[in-house]
């Protein structure tokens, strides 16, 4: 921790926040929220007089209110910055007649009121997002009593009472009779591996957590008993099994079955039911002291990142990686890398492990000092182009300049383009070309996928980074679903010009599905809103051509919803399944009436 | 703007050498979709040259034989089926530099994922629908353009967001290696929630 905070190298911004990034790999833009400290952080020797003068008493976040702190305080001894800090909403004030004792017993005058949140913008190749996790709140699993048994404790608030620094200086207490409790039982999986509370994956580490703590009660209090109630045990890693049984061998009990309920007895021990599986007998437990060994959630800041970035996220609400195993680190979204529990649950080992992963990938982007750029742009064919300024109203990235009014023709700037071809989809005059995904190369698509028996397919397009990606996670999946449907990829839904499905419903296709990213998740920040009005205005053609519009589909459906994506493609061929030839036939005539309209 | 964005797209009936090469990847496709049939029904499309089955299309064998038939049959466009393109379309295209065509000169049909793995039961729809994807796969990469990378300048700093105990990782294993950091913790000091733990498994040594 003091070598990231005295690295020369490194900048550290606390009580900070990201409030927008923009740009692309190799050059991001970052705006950061620095919120004040209203503490001169340079000049703060942590002396404490402040502290101690601080008549306003408010429970200690970092040691999860086992202890108290000031208004102005250091949230803990090996903090870094090591500087003080003041919680505003919590201090009296700086006017002297209300308090300021502060101000007046800090020598170094390091205390400055006037201090502002400040707006900085930093400049960055590539981004590491690693922003951790929450421990489960157990406030639902009432059978466990949480929030009604002051003996009940999570696995954290256990860390700190046995941890030397805590609030008990290391000594186990009891919360009730500050008394050290005879007996501690442990609950696994609180949080975790349920379908009815809490997530059903598992936690990684509270295990392992539990077989630590376990280990430092009998080292501290060699009487101790201490008693696991668990489902398994999964002690997987190198080292893991050792220290397992090295906690049989001091005689913890291990007890497989999770408690069905726990009340308190009248000295405020914990009296346990649990069903022991492994005897098939009912059993009651007498605890003085229990401790749920917690889950772990993404981070609160999770969805709003992801929002920001671009990124995805699995069904369990962690960051999606760009390939489980041979990108482990990366994100779809290139240039940008995960470390730690932000991508999944896991111990510090891994995050390390991980941590050094992500710089290693972020280096091996950066260490050239350039970067290439794939050339899926777009393109203005100028003699086409009208200058009525369409394009630049959709693109999402401010990438072409057109004037309308002076009738200036458009021009992209290529390096700013992020290829998701919304502006060629909506372009009135043919007149933007987008490169790779040219409406020639798309339509010919089309036009071979129906050439043959079109009755029987079913036409998707399938944007890259959500609806195809969809696709392939069903497919590693296994999930079956009808073979008669016929993907085409496009970088973003945003791509699927209206003639693309005017060209399948014209050469027989009975049903046709455009599918994206989720509102919000648009890899290409929000074309994808352009792709629902787009939709939504082929709807009401389709219907005054007397189209049952319900032949065109839009679903959304992101990377990690496979088991969506099939039921999705069921859906779609039991729409397939009801389209008659005859309807068939007379769309194609109306289509072709359509063409002889706009030809005149 | 370079010249390259000016390059018109090859027109269907312009004389084009493709190459099409069906992976079976192992059992993985060719267990379900029938890899030589797919093989033969594209053979003789508008423009294709070679069309053939082969084991492994990413192995080091399967790699060198399509940069073979590239030099020994002078083709300019090539066809992969094999698994997704989010997978493998890195390789391929670099195969292609390699063989000196332009990697933007590739195309993928999607034969795993999208087909012999969602499939499994239904071999003769499944190799329908694989010849289908292929000469989709055909039809477009008849008209692909070549395209060129441009190269941009970048900055040699890294955000990292959240000074954890894998923020402080990443943030001093980037500075030790001589880039610059930005390192963004919400909470007044950084060390997260690993510098509220106690002793840590498996070494039992303190967190901080």
């Amino acid at each position: 921790m003091t070598d990231a905070g005295r690295h020369p190298r490194i900048t550290l911004y606390t009580m900070s926040e990201v409030t927008d990034v923009k740009g692309y790999v190799g050059n991001f833009e970052v705006n950061i929220l620095k919120k004040a400290r209203y503490v001169v952080e340079g000049e703060c020797t942590a002396c404490g007089e402040c502290a101690k003068v601080c008549p306003v008493v408010r429970p200690d976040e970092f040691n999860l209110g086992l202890s108290s702190r000031k208004a102005i305080y250091s949230p803990f001894p090996q903090a870094v910055p090591s500087s003080y800090v003041i919680n505003i909403n919590e201090c009296l004030g700086d006017n002297p007649s209300v308090c300021a004792k502060c101000v007046q017993a800090c020598e170094k005058n390091c205390i400055n009121f006037h201090m502002s949140d400040e707006q900085i913008t930093e400049k960055v190749g590539s981004i590491v997002v690693a922003t951790g996790l929450s421990p489960y709140d157990p406030t639902e699993h009432d059978e466990y009593g949480y929030t009604r048994f002051q003996n009940v404790l999570t696995s954290l608030e256990f860390e700190r009472l046995i941890n030397a620094g805590g609030p008990s200086q290391g000594e186990v207490v009891r919360p009730t009779d500050r008394k050290i409790p005879k007996s501690v039982g442990f609950i696994q999986c609180v949080g975790s591996r349920s379908a009815r509370k809490g997530a059903g994956y598992c936690s990684n580490i509270c295990c392992m957590n539990t077989v630590k703590s376990t280990l430092m009660l009998k080292e501290h209090y060699p009487d101790i008993d201490v008693k696991v109630f668990y489902i398994d045990i999964r002690a997987f890693g190198k080292g893991f099994e050792d220290l397992y049984l090295r906690s049989r061998r001091l005689g913890t009990h291990y007890i497989r079955g999770l408690p069905g309920s726990v009340e308190e007895n009248p000295d405020g021990g914990l009296s346990v039911a649990v069903e022991n599986t492994a005897t098939g007998k009912l059993e009651i437990h007498d605890l003085d002291m229990l401790v749920l060994a917690v889950g772990l959630e993404p981070a609160p800041s999770t969805q709003r990142l992801q929002e920001m970035l671009g990124l995805q996220l699995t069904p369990d609400g962690f960051y999606l990686e760009a390939h489980p195993k041979l990108q482990p680190v990366d994100a779809a979204t290139r240039g940008v890398f995960y470390a730690g529990c932000a991508e999944g649950p896991k111990d510090i080992k891994e995050s390390v492990t991980q941590a050094s992963a992500a710089a290693a990938r972020a280096i091996r982007i950066m260490h050239k000092g350039e970067i290439t750029t794939e050339p899926i742009t777009s393109e203005v064919i100028i003699e086409h182009c009208k200058a009525c300024g369409k394009c630049a109203e959709v693109c999402p990235y401010n990438a072409i300049s057109v004037d309308p009014k002076k009738k200036i023709p458009a021009v992209v700037n290529t390096a700013a383009c992020a290829g998701c071809g919304t502006c060629g989809a909506e372009c009135p005059f043919g007149a933007i070309t987008m490169n790779h995904y040219t409406d020639a190369q798309i339509t010919n698509q089309v036009d071979t996928m129906l050439a043959e028996d079109p009755k029987a397919k079913i036409l998707v397009f399938a944007c890259n980074w959500c609806s195809y990606a969809g696709a392939d996670y069903a497919g590693v999946s296994r999930l079956q679903y009808p073979a008669n449907v016929r993907l085409i990829r496009t970088m973003c839904s945003g791509r699927v010009d209206e003639e693309f499905v005017w060209r399948g419903f014209e050469l027989g296709a009975p049903a046709i599905l455009v599918s994206g990213c989720h509102i919000g998740d648009c890899h290409y920040i929000d074309a994808n809103h352009w792709t629902e009005k787009r939709i939504n205005k082929m709807w009401k053609k389709m219907e005054k051509m007397g189209i049952r519009k319900e032949r065109l589909q839009l679903e959304w459906i992101s990377a990690a919803e496979g088991i969506r994506f099939a039921q999705v493609m069921q859906r779609m061929e039991d729409l397939r399944d009801s389209v008659t030839q005859e309807e068939i036939y007379e769309t194609v005539e109306a289509l072709k009436k359509r063409k002889k309209k706009i030809s005149h | 703007m370079e010249a390259h964005r000016f390059v018109a797209p090859a027109q269907p009936g312009q004389e084009t050498r493709i190459g099409v090469y069906v992976c079976k990847c192992g059992a993985n496709i060719g267990k379900v979709v029938d890899c030589r049939k797919v093989a033969d029904s594209v053979a003789n499309m508008d423009g294709v040259v070679v069309a053939k089955d082969v084991g492994y299309a990413c192995s080091e064998p399967g790699q060198q034989l399509i940069k073979d038939d590239i030099k020994d049959l002078n083709l300019d466009r090539i066809v992969v089926a094999s698994c997704s393109p989010r997978l493998h379309e890195p390789t391929f295209r670099q195969m292609l530099v390699s063989a000196g065509l332009n990697p933007y000169l590739l195309e993928m049909a999607n034969l795993r994922e999208q087909c012999s793995w969602v499939h499994m039961h239904e071999p003769e729809a499944a190799t329908d629908k694989a010849i289908d994807l292929v000469k989709m796969s055909i039809s477009r990469v008849s008209l692909l353009a070549p395209l060129q990378e441009e190269t941009i300048p970048l900055t040699k700093k890294t955000l990292v967001l959240g000074g954890g105990v894998a923020g402080i990782q990443a943030a001093l294993d980037l500075a030790d290696n001589g880039f610059d950091v930005v390192l963004v913790e919400k909470q007044p000091s950084i060390g997260g929630v690993m510098a509220q733990l106690d002793k840590t498994f498996p070494t039992m040594d303190c967190s901080i």
